[in-house]
């Protein structure tokens, strides 16, 4: 018979002992070893009837495609331009994806994108040898003028975004803040200086709390928010492999809608 | 007569007090402290990240990069000069050896995961207090492992084993000494670190390896209580 | 483009706002250890906010420089650790570490805080050498004035060896101290656009114009200086700045 070592929703580290028996399966984040399952990673435990997955706690951003992103000019090419997205990898975007604009063959591309810039951008598509392009011809993917960048832990990006966009609709009401949370852990702000460094701590605490029931009603009393978070009833944590398609924001729902068509 | 009694008090399969923390390097994609007796040192984790020159990239996985070194005071004589010696070089090698069973980066071609290790104060068993930092500190990072890895030295002081030798049972005058600095990954109880200074029979060896074992468990449990720690303090 | 963040800095300082919510002349939170490393005659951990570094002091017998026959020597090196920055590599000393460790070195030299001559063993022959190693754990910004400040650390809490028949025994340490007269203390002012500022996070320090390390002891004599950064500096400009370092000069003396 197999036996439930640990609970749901608890904090596991690479190695622990899950279950035993071959009554589990071994979903994402765990693999099995004989008759036992062991975590791969440290994360949150999530028991989905017979099977075990992992939530990661930590971990750098791993390019996906249709992630929207934030990545930064590094390089201008004959054809299009060099990007970092603070990962391993770096994306390219070719002057077609750029922009509907038409640019003669030669023109200075530095007058669109010039090194050094934030630019949003939305991943098209990632190769097994982590080849990424990227595409900023869509709503809302643009580049990013003044302002500051934050970087967060990337597994937190969900929260930090909450369903529907929820929770960062809510820090950009209450603060009166522009912000652009990119699935790459990079979030740009811009706002009176102030209000910023309000918006930046209410992220930071969603950050460090983001495995705690209840954040968002902790988030919005730190705010003193008092319109609707727009969040139906508050749910326990979960996570979907999808999760990154919950990308709040308007703006780029539309924009992935019309990908999928 | 023999080595009756440690020099140091404690049982022959005590280990000295530890100390052990993650996310210590605010910079850092993960890190720890470990500490065990005087033998402390700090791991930090790049990574993955870009690798260059392009000649080192693997294009079927990612590769595991380490770096041991002394902090110039932190030796138990004369100052250390800054710098990789032939030591640190050889003890990043294996550390390397004993981290990459567990570590999986197929999902990251061409790139490395750097991993530093900084010796502050040093009384023995540094490289297996590097490794046992190391292994928390990849997985602080988030790097998908399928085991921590757990290290210790185990040693045979004149007629006795023990485990978890300081400076002064290395140094012992009184009958011979071996240092067995060992690293085990504890879900299959395989050695992924083995070197020895010193004289021992193979039937002592075999001993001082099983002694070894039993200490797994408990630095286990400590690395994975430092690692979950901040994840799990109610709010 | 990557001026778009410097006006943005700016325009945050017009309104003494720093990015974490500090006013311009206020230091991040420090924090003294000492003796945290028992092989090593003296030593300290710095933190001031983030930014974190470890200094160490080893105390070993040399012969002196021929020009100083009857004086210690002091050394002070500076690891950049790969481990405390991502941008920073392994391998020898860069140009920003040497300046650094020479800054440092400066302070202590010309302040005349330890008494070399103390330091003497046997005129010609033997003296005791100083040797001061920082290393950085982690680069937050304002490695200089957390070295600076963990050097003075280090030689508080430094205790000779004991040393008999002309041979150190490093296992037992004594009683004895360093002898030292004064404490001096680094203090960076930094500037953009107009705006004076100490103690930078990494981002506000990626983008100064010009910074002046200003070193002074106790009774506010001046005993190194370092302008640094692209832009220079008017008089103005120098007396503004000296008159901010002497005043939290004081402030980071008394932590220690």
């Amino acid at each position: 018979m197999g036996k439930l070592i640990i609970q749901d929703k608890a904090v596991v580290v690479p190695g622990e002992t899950l279950a035993e028996g071959m009554d589990y399966l071994p979903g994402a984040g765990t693999y099995r070893l004989g008759d036992k399952i062991l975590a791969e990673k440290l994360g949150l435990i999530n028991i989905d009837g017979r099977a075990l997955k992992l939530i990661p706690l930590s971990g750098r951003y791993a390019p996906k495609r249709n992630d929207v992103i934030i990545c930064k000019v590094i390089d201008v090419t004959f054809g299009g331009w060099r990007f970092e997205t603070n990962s391993a990898y770096s994306a390219m975007l070719s002057v077609k994806d750029a922009t509907s604009d038409y640019i003669a063959r030669g023109a200075d591309l530095t007058s669109y994108f010039d090194i050094g810039d934030y630019v949003v951008a939305k991943i098209t598509n990632v190769t097994s040898q982590k080849l990424v392009d990227l595409t900023t011809k869509g709503v809302g993917l643009k580049r990013l003028r003044g302002g500051r960048m934050i970087k967060v832990n990337s597994q937190k990006v969900p929260r930090i975004i909450g369903k529907q966009g929820s929770m960062v609709t809510m820090i950009k009401k209450a603060t009166n803040c522009n912000i652009v949370v990119g699935q790459n852990g990079l979030i740009w702000l811009s706002g009176e200086p102030k209000d910023e460094v309000t918006a930046v701590s209410a992220i930071r605490m969603i950050e460090a709390n983001s495995h705690i029931k209840g954040l968002t009603d902790k988030i919005k009393d730190y705010l003193g928010f008092t319109g609707e978070v727009g969040e139906p009833e508050h749910k326990e944590y979960e996570h979907k492999e999808n999760e990154h398609k919950e990308y709040g924001h308007k703006e780029y729902e539309s924009s992935q809608n019309d990908d999928n068509n | 007569m023999g080595y009756a009694k440690r020099t140091n008090n404690r049982g022959f399969d005590e280990l000295r007090k530890i100390e052990a923390k993650t996310g210590v390097i605010k910079n850092a994609d993960g890190s720890a402290y470990f500490k065990i007796g005087n033998t402390a040192a700090y791991a930090a984790v790049y990574g993955p990240r870009n690798l260059y020159p392009k000649f080192l990239q693997n294009p079927s996985t990612g590769i595991l990069r380490c770096s041991y070194n002394m902090m110039p005071f932190s030796g138990t004589g004369e100052r250390v000069r800054p710098g990789q010696s032939r030591r640190s070089r050889e003890i990043s090698l294996v550390t390397e050896k004993a981290l990459l069973p567990v570590v999986d980066l197929k999902e990251f071609p061409n790139a490395v995961v750097d991993v530093f290790i900084e010796l502050i104060e040093t009384d023995a068993g540094s490289r297996c207090a590097g490794i046992c930092a190391a292994s928390m500190a990849l997985a602080d990072a988030g790097i998908s492992m399928k085991d921590l890895v757990v290290a210790i030295s185990v040693g045979k002081v004149d007629d006795k084993i023990a485990v978890d030798l300081d400076y002064d049972e290395e140094a012992y005058e009184g009958g011979p000494v071996s240092d067995i600095p060992i690293a085990i990954i504890p879900s299959t109880g395989e050695f992924s670190l083995l070197q020895m200074d010193g004289e021992i029979s193979k039937e002592d060896l075999i001993k001082a390896l099983s002694l070894c074992k039993k200490v797994v468990p408990k630095l286990y449990e400590i690395q994975k209580k430092a690692l979950s720690e901040k994840y799990t303090k109610s709010d | 483009m990557a001026d778009d963040l410097k006006s943005h800095l700016i325009s945050s300082f017009e309104k003494n706002v720093r990015f974490d919510n500090r006013g311009l002349l206020d230091f991040r939170n420090v924090v003294i250890e000492y003796s945290v490393s028992k092989n090593a005659e003296g030593s300290a951990r710095v933190k001031v906010g983030d930014t974190e570094v470890v200094v160490g002091v080893k105390l070993m017998i040399d012969k002196p420089f021929p020009d100083t026959p009857d004086e210690g020597v002091i050394m002070v090196n500076t690891e950049f650790l790969p481990m405390a920055n991502p941008d920073f590599e392994s391998g020898p000393p860069g140009i920003e570490a040497i300046e650094q460790a020479r800054v440092v070195d400066r302070g202590i030299r010309e302040s005349k805080m330890i008494d070399l001559k103390k330091l003497c063993i046997k005129k010609g022959e033997k003296v005791w050498i100083v040797s001061i190693d920082v290393c950085t754990l982690n680069d937050d910004g304002n490695l200089l004035d957390a070295s600076a400040l963990g050097a003075m650390a280090a030689l508080k809490s430094a205790r000779f060896p004991e040393y008999e028949n002309d041979e150190i025994n490093y296992k037992t340490h004594t009683a004895a101290k360093l002898p030292m007269k004064k404490q001096p203390v680094a203090v960076t002012v930094y500037k953009i656009g107009k705006h004076f500022f100490v103690d930078p996070s990494k981002e506000e320090e990626q983008n100064i114009d010009a910074r002046l390390t200003i070193t002074t002891t106790e009774d506010n004599t001046i005993c190194a200086l370092q302008k640094g950064g692209d832009c220079p500096l008017t008089l103005d400009d120098i007396t503004k700045m000296l008159d901010i370092a002497t005043k939290i000069s004081k402030e980071l003396r008394s932590k220690l």
